[in-house]
């Protein structure tokens, strides 16, 4: 008897104004899983995420997270439940140093809990997070400003922001956009590590490659619907899934 | 076209590189670097009164209300990100309360300074905390609004005094107290903030300005901590109304007069907006300047403006900001 999922979301609807972003959306997610998230553009992906973490209130639906139903709660309480998420457009705290950026979720409800006040110095803790996702401790980088970081830095701070809130569940809003294939590829290994601690992922991604060596499990949206959902081979042999998305890259 | 061969580069003073971290206590010459700029701000003010005749002392009391109005505005529109022109509204409260206090209880300035202060903050916080959702130009724009909103109130219904205001209260025993209660409110408010801002709170709100999805996907109440932030720069402003009405013994509509909301603006543009320590300079510059521009009648404002845009041509970042560029760090030619 497989355990209670983490996350459950049933028959979510949003739309705005006439545009239907996302229909009667619903799927599982089970603890330590990787769980990818596809579609073509505007297909409703970020909504989705937007949904989940509380952003937006959906119109119907609901959404359980650990058998507790979070729909239309405001964010901050869903991220003090564990649930937290990345952002696609990459908004650093700009004007604070890199470290500095982590001192805002380590001052958060849920951190405060669970460290029962024996989180010590605040400012080690930022920097044992920062190398933790791959910034050099002895470097000058994790004391620069977070508006001169270039992109890599920036994901990698993302999702430091995340960890630093030791949560269950990370919603990644497309964490390979606009990195090169290297930084790419020094970004899964951390992403595997964050599993094997127990940590649960939901990667809305376009970097289907990557995405496919991290994941075994892949929902499609297209349209704001959900069009199939299964492993990474399920997936592209589907032909629904190749007309909506992939049909020209296999056809090759 | 001529191509620039050499440009200006800027360094830090190597001062400065060693005053940062511990080794800023090995010699006197670096502490003293730290120090000074303190010393000569905190012993400035401090002096300051006891070379003026009591006409400017009285001019130095209001430049310290307004300091203390730019300095909360200061805050808001640069560690928290809520532009708010609510400082006729602060001024308003603090002192309308105080004042009242004072004439139908006949309570002393030093009870009714303080509660009026807080119970003003408070209640400023509580008409403000509903417009936090707006955010820029919008929340100006509303804060704005209420000094007005309580001016019509008071007309309308005719209490507090209705247009005329109330006379004969309490005042300050001697001309000393009042001038050096308000500088010391100035210099425990500026040190206050300057570490405030710093501490995880102020870090907090900073990234409440910078990006506020990320605070909240991070698990924080954004509402909470800008509700603190908007009740900090209310307290400033209110103790700086509570202790005009008590300046001049005497409550009335022009405490919520525009000029509480525009001129900190302007000592924040020409002191140097986000340093804190330059709104204050600034007040204590365009309070006097108003005063010594009086002669010219009409002309008194033209005047002013000009000063205020060669400032804003001139000297965009500010006074304060120039001073601090020019203590830490000097300029260098340097080929192209």
């Amino acid at each position: 008897m497989a355990s209670e999922p983490l996350l459950q979301v049933t028959r979510l609807s949003k739309s705005f104004g006439g545009v239907q972003a996302v229909m009667n959306v619903g799927f599982d997610l089970a603890r330590g899983e990787i769980l990818g998230v596809i579609g073509p553009n505007g297909s409703g992906k970020t909504t989705l995420v937007n949904l989940i973490s509380g952003f937006v209130k959906p119109d119907t639906g609901t959404i359980l997270f650990k058998g507790l139903d979070i729909t239309g709660m405001p964010p901050h309480k869903i991220a003090n439940l564990g649930l937290t998420r990345t952002f696609q457009n990459m908004r650093p705290y700009h004007s604070l140093s890199a470290y500095k950026n982590l001192i805002v979720p380590l001052n958060s409800p849920r951190v405060r809990k669970t460290a029962g006040g024996t989180l010590g110095d605040i400012d080690a803790v930022a920097i044992d997070i920062l190398e933790e996702v791959g910034f050099e401790r002895d470097a000058r980088v994790p004391y620069k400003t977070a508006g001169s970081l270039p992109l890599g830095y920036l994901k990698r701070l993302e999702l430091g922001r995340c960890i630093a809130l030791r949560p269950e569940l990370i919603i990644c809003d497309e964490v390979f956009s606009g990195l090169s294939m290297s930084e790419i590829s020094s970004i899964i290994p951390l992403l595997e590590k964050l599993r094997m601690e127990g940590m649960t992922l939901m990667m809305i991604e376009h970097r289907l490659r990557e995405l496919f060596r991290l994941t075994n499990r892949v929902v499609v949206l297209t349209f704001g619907q959900k069009i199939a959902e299964g492993t990474p081979e399920e997936v592209m042999s589907n032909q629904q899934v190749r007309d909506a998305y992939l049909g020209t890259e296999t056809k090759k | 076209m001529q191509t620039k061969t050499r440009r200006k580069k800027r360094l830090d003073r190597s001062i400065k590189v060693r005053t940062e971290g511990l080794y800023a206590l090995t010699s006197w010459a670096e502490m003293a670097y730290l120090f000074m700029p303190r010393v000569v701000l905190v012993l400035g003010l401090l002096l300051l009164p006891l070379v003026l005749d009591p006409y400017w002392q009285r001019v130095l009391c209001s430049a310290g209300i307004y300091a203390l109005l730019a300095i909360g505005f200061d805050f808001l529109a640069e560690y928290v990100g809520l532009v708010c022109l609510g400082g006729a509204l602060f001024i308003g409260a603090g002192g309308y309360i105080a004042g009242l206090l004072n004439a139908y209880f006949h309570w002393s300035p030093l009870i009714t300074i303080p509660m009026a202060t807080v119970l003003g903050a408070g209640l400023c916080t509580l008409v403000l905390v509903p417009c936090l959702r707006l955010r820029g130009i919008y929340f100006a724009i509303v804060s704005f609004m209420f000094p007005l909103f309580a001016v019509f109130i008071i007309i309308a219904l005719n209490v507090f005094g209705g247009t005329e205001g109330i006379t004969a209260l309490d005042t300050f025993p001697n001309s000393w107290v009042e001038l050096y209660l308000i500088l010391a409110a100035v210099l425990v408010a500026l040190f206050a903030l300057r570490r405030l801002v710093n501490e995880d709170m102020g870090i907090i709100l900073r990234g409440i300005m910078d990006n506020d999805q990320a605070v909240r996907a991070s698990g924080i109440n954004i509402t909470d901590y800008k509700t603190r932030a908007v009740f900090i720069a209310a307290l400033l402003g209110c103790f700086g109304g509570a202790h005009l009405s008590h300046l001049y013994g005497w409550l009335g509509l022009s405490l919520f007069a525009m000029d509480f909301s525009i001129l900190p603006i302007a000592a924040c543009v020409m002191g140097g907006m986000g340093t804190l320590v330059g709104p204050v300079l600034g007040a204590f510059i365009l309070t006097p300047m108003s005063e010594a521009l009086r002669g010219f009648g009409q002309l008194r404002v033209v005047l002013y403006c000009l000063i205020l845009i060669g400032f804003m041509v001139y000297k965009p970042e500010g006074i304060m900001n120039v001073l601090q560029r020019k203590y830490h760090q000097f300029e260098v030619w340097e080929e192209v």
